[in-house]
């Protein structure tokens, strides 16, 4: 079970998405160019202890949201977008729904997004 | 017009412009037991709540079905809606029963019956309640900060005086939908700039609002709007699911997010369905719950006028800040709308959240003067600051700020509206220039400050989109222009992402920076003793506000002040019927030098003197020792007079006429409230003592009655006379005194 706050007790676990430590994040690093804001992003792996943190504290559904968000790291911005979009009124119908869920598990192994989707199809 | 004119006067009172109405519960006008709100109802089948508040799954609408399959815990679901409200309600307040086994029955409850159980708490109850269910144990607050003409160098300059002074959440906003990264990018500056380390967001349309998180130029977001009813849902233009999508979204890149409701928008948008408020609310709450959020601000928002023009409606919207708290869910608790033009009416709502503490006691306090919130909010703002600190200063309740002196305040709103400044340039941005800079150092509201070019910053924001500048290059062109501090803050908080720390429940940047939330700082509030207490460090600060006076100083002489009084020998009984005396306090014209108002002891004298010469009499000075009472003074200087009459006078100004056969506490006339003397008043005390020895009919000095002068002085009386009591010299015989010429 992680030890919460991460950032004080798992600082040598913590990476960045393209996998620089926690420690090398400095304002030496950002002048010289080597990150760029994508690094300042939160990995799947510390969704899932952030989520295994939520279920301990009894808070079920926030763990599961922090579960599905460690499934979007990866999704890309115009499609979280998109899918966004595609879930509000009017937008999309059911089939549009049912298809965009089943690319989101095929291609991101998004499968409690998907979920999502499918609830929200009916 | 009213006949009476004490009505005529009430009538102009600022509460006369509240409106008030009775209830309309078919339109939703009606905060509980609304015509169409269900009765609690719950049926588990396999697993899944097939029934919820009386209605069937089949007919189930989006909302239901949403919270039917996502909020609530089917495992506990049907032994908690089998307790009795009233038994729910005082486990709630019960001091052996902890939040987290509240929580747990709470979870099983549906949205009739968390209602139900909320509105069997008075509003003393309620704020019990909600001292021990809030998430987190310390409370903290927000604060808007935005201005009309969304100049960057004011935007800086507030958030960063807004963020010394404690605020843990700065939310901006924009009047003109493009200035967002602008606007976003000078509350960041000014955000990092002093001692604190507040989190940002700059509340827009959802798309925009994520891709300013994304570009690092905020940290949190709370624009996710929900409602209790589907088709407000729809007018609002997304769905539950919408919604739930978009908090993951952002917490797939770090970023905090809380959910908005808020009792009355169902009703304002014509959608109430017949259901009160609170079931509305209580539906939203379990929507953001199911929807995995951590948390909400509410308190009615920007519709707080809508339930306070009803019933029940102050306590309305506290029940549903403690529903969310019930919930397990981070509250934001709203007081940032105006709710009354009152002030007593919203100092006493404010109380309400106050006074139990909140995650964030206000979901935007108005760190500007009202007219500059482009929320439209500001029902307490920059003016109300100074009032905001002797609150927590007078009840010891930690609201969240801290007292700042005016000498770091335009140190650190300098330092942010330069950095804005040179960001700007070293980022190609239109100049900010050293008069805006200027101005926005020592601006009371955005109309002082010089005008931009409107036209040259929209297309400058559109562009710096466009270029993909963020939060990154922010830092490094800090960085580049020495304010490597700035920049190394920025980027401490903006670090924190990478752990996802600040996701959890309440979850605030304290200085460090370190993540404080609701997992490493929960609330254990069991009664006297647990919970949330002042550290010893923060009773100082809190009680430190800068106009407290140092009472060791107050009324000191100063040390040029020479004596006027030479004390000639002791002061025996006269025979001569012409004489009055004046007998003088034991400090009057030595340890002290001029009486409240600041009237100089020898001015005093000189008057009284003066008075008693025009009747043809003679005035004799002594000095009474022994004692610092008044009426003692004055009788001890009777006895000594030739004519039984005498002037008896304290050091801070208060006076008596007295007569030798008199009681000590009894007098011919009393002055006792020093402040309303004036030389001329003294004057005609001398005058009216004469008077009396003359046993010539006497007027009585008018007495001028001010209601404020006891409030306005009495902490420098007190010292005053601790001051000539301690001249005091027990047992010490009167002496004669003489006034050394000026």
């Amino acid at each position: 079970m992680p030890d919460y706050p991460l950032s004080e007790n798992l600082p040598d676990q913590l990476k960045t998405p393209s996998g620089l430590p926690f420690s090398e994040i400095t304002l030496e690093t950002v002048l010289s160019g080597r990150i760029s804001i994508d690094d300042l992003r939160v990995t799947t792996e510390a969704l899932e202890w952030q989520a295994q943190v939520a279920e301990r504290e009894g808070r079920r559904q926030l763990a599961d949201n922090l579960r599905r968000a460690a499934e979007l790291v990866h999704v890309p911005e115009n499609l979280i977008l998109k899918i966004y979009d595609s879930l509000r009124p009017a937008r999309s119908t059911r089939k549009d729904l049912l298809a965009l869920a089943d690319h989101l598990e095929a291609t991101f192994q998004a499968r409690r997004c998907a979920e999502l989707l499918r609830e929200a199809a009916g | 017009m009213s006949l009476s004119r004490r009505f005529q006067s009430r009538s102009e009172r600022p509460i006369q412009r509240d409106t008030f109405v009775h209830e309309w519960p078919e339109a939703g006008l009606i905060l509980f037991n609304g015509p169409n709100d269900p009765p609690p109802q719950i049926r588990v089948h396999s697993g899944r709540v097939v029934e919820l508040d009386g209605k069937p799954e089949d007919r189930f609408d989006a909302i239901d079905r949403f919270i039917a399959r996502r909020a609530i815990d089917v495992d506990v679901a049907e032994h908690a809606m089998c307790l009795d409200s009233t038994d729910l309600a005082r486990r709630i307040l019960d001091l052996t029963t902890p939040r987290r086994d509240v929580i747990r029955l709470m979870n099983g409850l549906t949205p009739a019956k968390l209602v139900e159980v909320v509105n069997r708490l008075n509003v003393v109850e309620m704020m019990m309640a909600l001292q021990k269910m809030r998430a987190r144990r310390t409370p903290s607050n927000q604060a808007h900060v935005t201005n009309r003409k969304e100049t960057p160098a004011l935007l800086a300059a507030d958030a960063a005086e807004a963020a010394e002074r404690g605020f843990a959440e700065l939310e901006t906003t924009v009047g003109v939908a493009r200035y967002a990264p602008f606007n976003a990018l000078a509350v960041l500056i000014g955000s990092q700039t002093g001692s604190g380390t507040a989190l940002t967001q700059c509340a827009v349309e959802e798309s925009l609002g994520l891709r300013l998180a994304w570009l690092g130029l905020t940290t949190y977001a709370e624009t996710l709007s929900v409602y209790g009813t589907e088709r407000a849902f729809r007018d609002g233009d997304d769905s539950p699911w919408s919604k739930a999508f978009l908090a993951s979204a952002y917490a797939s890149r770090g970023i905090k997010v809380r959910f908005t409701s808020g009792s009355g928008s169902e009703a304002l948008m014509g959608h109430s369905e017949g259901k009160s408020m609170i079931y509305l609310e209580a539906r939203c709450l379990m929507l953001i719950k199911g929807a995995g959020s951590q948390g909400v601000q509410n308190g009615s928002i920007s519709c707080v006028a809508l339930p306070g023009a009803l019933p029940g409606g102050v306590r309305g919207v506290l029940a549903e800040n403690l529903l969310a708290s019930l919930l397990d869910l981070e509250l934001a608790s709203g007081n940032d709308a105006m709710s009354s033009h009152s002030d007593i009416r919203k100092a006493a709502k404010l109380m309400l959240q106050f006074l139990p503490g909140t995650d964030f006691v206000f979901s935007g306090y108005s760190s500007m003067p009202r007219e500059d919130n482009l929320f439209g909010g500001g029902n307490f703002d920059a003016e109300d600051l100074d009032d905001y600190n002797c609150l927590q200063r007078d009840m010891l309740v930690d609201g969240g700020l801290r007292p700042v002196t005016e000498e770091r305040v335009l140190e650190v709103r300098r330092r942010a509206a330069l950095a804005v400044r040179d960001v700007f340039a070293e980022l190609g941005l239109p100049p900010v220039s050293d008069t805006e800079v200027e101005a926005a150092v020592a601006a009371r509201s955005s109309s002082d400050m010089p005008d931009r070019d409107v036209v040259a910053d929209l297309r400058a924001a559109e562009e710096f989109l466009a270029r993909g500048l963020n939060g990154m290059d922010v830092m490094a062109a800090l960085a580049r222009r020495g304010y490597d501090d700035i920049a190394e803050k920025i980027l401490g908080v903006q670090k924190l992402r990478i752990s996802g720390d600040y996701l959890q429940t309440s979850a605030v940047v304290v200085p460090g920076p370190r993540v404080l939330s609701a997992v490493n700082d929960p609330n254990d509030y069991l009664g006297p003793g647990t919970g949330y207490r002042l550290t010893e460090e923060r009773l100082k600060e809190i009680s430190s506000i800068p106009q407290a006076q140092e009472p060791r100083d107050m009324g000191a002489p100063s040390e040029a002040a020479a004596g006027f009084l030479d004390e000639i020998g002791p002061a025996t009984p006269g025979g001569d019927g012409q004489e009055i005396v004046i007998a003088v306090g034991p400090a009057f014209g030595a340890a002290l030098e001029s009486t409240l108002l600041g009237l100089h002891h020898r001015s005093v004298l000189a008057s009284l003197m003066e008075g008693i010469q025009a009747e043809g009499l003679r005035p004799r000075l002594v000095r009474v020792r022994s004692t610092s009472d008044c009426g003692f003074i004055g009788h001890a200087g009777a006895r000594l007079s030739g004519s039984g009459i005498s002037i008896g006078i304290q050091s801070k100004g208060t006076t008596v006429i007295h007569r030798s056969d008199l009681e000590p506490l009894g007098n011919l006339e009393l002055f006792p409230q020093a402040p309303n003397l004036t030389l001329e008043s003294y004057r005609v005390i001398g005058r009216n003592a004469a008077k009396y020895a003359k046993r010539e009919p006497v007027l009585p000095v008018p007495l001028q009655i001010d209601n404020m002068a006891r409030l306005k002085f009495i902490v420098k009386t007190t010292v005053m006379h601790l001051r000539e009591t301690a001249c005091v010299q027990a047992g010490a015989p009167p002496v004669e005194l003489r006034m050394r010429h000026a």
